[in-house]
């Protein structure tokens, strides 16, 4: 798409307007996934397994039938099974014959809190009555919750059927390991030959929930002829249509999607979970079904993303150029296939211009919730361990740890080593803004560490649409589907309008559309919405302006070529001959029903040209030796973000970001018992960061626009994850002298690994 | 399932209610009063997206009953705006960009004014401490804070 508009000419792109939902969302007027009500509805609850690991004998459901106030139960038999068929969902992939079992379970229970029934009843109360009344009759396996484990040709198998992808020849035993994947360039063995200095080192990371405060809502309605509407809390009301249709063998067009506000998703709400139990429970009981998660359902059985254990090698001269880099990824799954482990084998290095690389990645199977995307899926478990031993290794050869990035550092033209060469990037950029930070050389205190860090990630575009109607008094109702995930999306794409049109910003109204009035949008993810989002509404924006071109050359008789759209206004073209009054927006809109009818643009694309971003953090800590407790003192997060058309919000972007990798690196842990059975789903055990767990996050905006999209946007949401767990461990361990190599950093760990230090 | 008559006033209005023993005041308030700006995260007292104040005290609404509310006053977020003025904390909250998804910035916004209520000229630290029953996921709590302290510094005038 054409570009660049210059930073000189904006009005309103780069300011920081109130944004348009903002009162919604101050006074509790703002709708999300719970708050959806419809006369005549029931409450849908789900029956989950006690068992990490068992064989469905028998379901019977007759005595919570027989409760008075439930109105439909449904099993296993009320959903067609489904062949293996790809699809995909954000950043990862799908199969729909794993989908459908996830979302309740046909021959085994692989985790527990697998759905194996769901009813709907009459009131809150009655359902939990009825979920006690089915008998499930199981038949206990041995399950395997350790990734390391589930890895071992002796170990419990999930899926019988199951030989690694990726190996040649095929196996001849069924394994956890559902795929091995390999990206290598160059000669790694020459490369490790000529080191001067190798660092090694092996890092584990545990399961992590995105932890989003809203729990996944949803309300179905299905008629007696088969229509359905739904609305749901989703990053892809699109994607929910498709899957729905798909996994209850119905057309498209017969089911209607609206989202409602969503109250935190971060990849999370990429998949389908209660949506099709509401649609059938709705079709047996002739009523509107809603379904709300517990926050103990949501950490069961929603969510986590991989827990992760990466093996890194790395070599490099005296004069501190990497010969060679090597990892082996193993990730978690979950109970079925398709862990973040591919992308992130492809970030794992791409920060760094290397001749010789080699990584290899295993996506495991283990009885845990089915993995779900995370803010950069599989990137920060993939930085943690290759930022870890870079840091080791600018130790070692005591060189700065920036300046060595630098004298590794990925440029426009590098070439990765898993495809593409890298376009227009701010890698340096931001390793430059970081050394010239006053953070770098502020002086630490005793038992203070300081860690640097960065983090890569692609970013996405993909199929998107909007609609821009020009109102009768000249206004804008702009419409788009994506989604605001990110909070402020929906402002960015009403400035980007704004600013196409020469209007207020206040004069664009922008709605996020359902899938009943827009064109096919792919889900809210991979830094997308802004990018993508913003590229539809643009190209939307242009083709009304073409037509209010069109229009006023008409009603002043001259050619439309002399027509230029410029502050608002029609007017002539700079230099022509050809004269005429301007028009402005409101003029032309007032005259459009009796010029020709109503104005509008639309766009319906498939975004290309994502910008990659890059990020990079300093952080400081303090441990307190007697608990092992570390406190988070300062933090700086510089990041490329292309351009940020909403400031503030893309600032938030970072400091949101910077907060859960916070968490993760310091408390964020799923714990199981060796029964399986996870022993913390809720807010107290499960420990995200709290106000006074943090300081304030500083933000620099390094803008190197992406020459691919209008205002240069390349997408700023997810990038900000990756960093934090490295560098706080970079930080800890230089408090320390202690390299400390896996997660959380919580206290227990980082007292036992001072206790263990050898004297 | 017996319900229970249950009258309170909520927002300054009388209000009359039935709900089962097992309810919370959070499920009452949502589900039989149709206010549902009071948010549930978790049910459990450990994200604060319900905090309401009962009879002027700071609380989780699931982790009180609906039949305790009887004869009480409770104020909910749909309060807090007064005619088309918003709350000075409301209106901070949009200017600094203090709140991205927006599920926890009820209970935050209730939260915070009960926490500027107690102290009306807090440090960082003591916003931070009093806002810590509240969790929020997409934020990082700066722009939280920032907004807290610019709602108290135009409070107090200052």
């Amino acid at each position: 798409m054409s570009s660049a508009i210059g930073t000189e000419d904006l009005k309103i792109v780069g300011s920081r307007p109130l944004r348009p939902d903002g009162v919604d969302k101050v006074t509790g007027r703002a709708r999300y996934g719970a708050d959806v009500s419809l006369p005549g509805q029931l409450i849908g609850k789900v029956l989950r397994s006690p068992h990490p690991h068992a064989r469905i004998l028998a379901i019977d459901t007759s005595l919570a039938l027989a409760l008075p106030g439930v109105k439909a139960v449904v099993t296993r038999d009320d959903f067609p099974d489904m062949p293996d068929e790809y699809a995909a969902a954000g950043e990862l992939t799908i199969n729909y014959r794993d989908v459908t079992r996830n979302m309740m379970a046909r021959e085994k229970v692989l985790y527990d809190g697998h759905p194996v029934a769901a009813v709907a009843a009459i009131s809150e109360s009655v359902a939990r009555e009825a979920l006690k009344l089915i008998k499930v009759d199981y038949q206990v396996l041995p399950h395997v919750i350790d990734v390391r484990e589930a890895m071992r040709p002796d170990a419990p198998l999930l899926h019988e059927a199951q030989y690694t992808e990726g190996v040649s020849p095929k196996p001849d035993k069924p394994s956890n390991i559902a795929k091995r994947l390999e990206f290598s360039r160059g000669d790694v063995a020459a490369g490790f030959a000529r080191a001067e200095v190798i660092v090694e080192r092996e890092f584990n990371t545990q399961p992590v929930h995105q932890g989003y405060i809203e729990p996944q809502a949803c309300l179905a309605s299905t008629t007696e002829d088969g229509q359905v509407e739904l609305w749901t809390s989703t990053q892809g009301h699109f994607m929910f249509r498709a899957q729905c249709a798909k996994l209850l063998q119905m057309e498209v067009s017969r089911i209607r999607v609206t989202p409602t506000e969503i109250g935190g998703g971060f990849g999370g709400k990429n998949n389908i979970y209660n949506e099709p139990l509401a649609i059938v429970l709705s079709r047996k009981s002739h009523r509107p079904v809603k379904m709300v998660m517990s926050r103990e359902e949501v950490f069961r059985a929603t969510g986590p993303t991989s827990g992760g254990n990466v093996k890194v090698r790395l070599g490099a001269t005296k004069d501190g150029r990497i010969t060679a880099a090597f990892a082996e990824l193993n990730f978690q799954a979950g109970a079925y296939p398709g862990s973040s482990v591919a992308p992130a084998s492809m970030c794992a290095f791409t920060r760094y211009d290397l001749d010789n690389v080699r990584v290899i990645g295993h996506d495991v199977t283990c009885n845990r919730p089915k993995v779900a995307a995370y803010r950069a899926p599989g990137a920060p478990i993939a930085a943690f361990a290759v930022e870890s031993a870079i840091d080791e290794l600018a130790g070692k050869l005591a060189i700065d740890p920036i300046e060595f990035r630098l004298k590794n550092a990925a440029r426009e033209g590098t070439q990765t080593y898993y495809g593409p060469k890298l376009g227009t990037i701010g890698y340096v950029e931001t390793l430059e803004a970081a050394r010239a930070h006053p953070h770098y050389r502020a002086p630490l205190g005793p038992d203070q560490g300081r860690g640097v860090a960065t983090g890569f990630w692609f970013n996405i575009g993909g199929e998107t649409s909007a609609t821009v109607n020009i109102n009768e008094d000249g206004t804008v109702a702009l419409m788009h589907g994506t989604l605001d995930v990110a909070g402020g999306s929906r402002a960015a794409m009403a400035m980007m309008v704004a600013e196409e049109l020469g209007i207020p910003f206040e004069q664009v109204r922008p709605i996020v559309g359902d899938t009943a009035v827009l064109g096919f949008n792919f889900i809210t993810a991979g830094s997308r919405g802004t990018f993508a989002g913003g590229m539809a509404c643009v190209t939307a924006a242009r083709q009304a302006i073409d037509r209010l071109r069109t229009r006023v050359a008409a009603i002043r008789e001259v050619p439309v070529e002399a027509v230029i759209w410029k502050d608002g206004q029609a007017r002539p073209a700079e230099g022509s001959a050809i004269r005429f009054e301007p028009m402005s927006l409101a003029q032309i809109a007032r005259l459009a029903g009796k010029t020709g009818g109503t104005i509008a643009g639309h766009a319906e694309i498939n975004a290309q040209g994502a910008g990659p971003g890059f990020g990079t953090h300093i952080v400081d800590v303090a441990v307190d030796r007697e608990t092992g407790a570390i406190r988070v003192l300062r933090y700086t997060a510089v990041q490329d973000v292309g351009r940020a058309i909403h400031p503030a919000y893309v600032e938030g972007q970072l400091q949101g970001g910077v907060a859960q990798g916070i968490g993760w690196a310091l408390n964020e842990e799923y714990v199981y018992g060796a029964d399986g059975v996870l022993q913390n789903p809720g807010f107290l055990d499960y420990r995200i960061p709290v106000a006074s767990d943090l300081p304030y996050i500083d933000t620099v905006l390094v803008e190197v626009p992406n020459p691919n999209h209008p205002y240069g946007v390349r997408g700023c949401g997810e990038v900000p994850i990756i960093a934090p767990l490295a560098a706080i461990a970079n930080a800890v361990s230089h408090a320390l002298g202690i390299r400390l190599c896996d997660l959380p950093l919580s206290p227990p760990r980082v007292a036992r690994a001072i206790a263990d230090r050898p004297a | 399932m017996a319900r229970h008559h249950v009258r309170a006033t909520v927002n300054g209005d009388a209000v009359e209610f039935l709900c089962e023993t097992g309810q919370t005041l959070l499920e009452a308030l949502r589900d039989e009063l149709r206010l549902t700006g009071t948010k549930e995260g978790c049910g459990t007292g450990d994200c604060g997206a319900c905090s309401v104040m009962l009879d002027g005290r700071l609380v989780c609404s699931c982790l009180v009953l609906g039949v305790e509310a009887e004869g009480r006053s409770i104020e909910t977020i749909e309060g807090m705006a007064v005619g088309e003025a918003l709350h000075p904390l409301q209106q901070k909250f949009l200017e600094h960009a203090a709140l991205q998804c927006g599920i926890c910035t009820p209970g935050i916004l209730i939260a915070a004014r009960a926490l500027l209520e107690r102290n009306p000229d807090p440090t960082e630290a003591e916003v931070r401490d009093g806002l810590a029953g509240n969790l929020c996921r997409c934020t990082g709590y700066h722009k939280i804070v920032e907004a807290v302290l610019a709602a108290a510094r135009e409070m107090r005038g200052a």
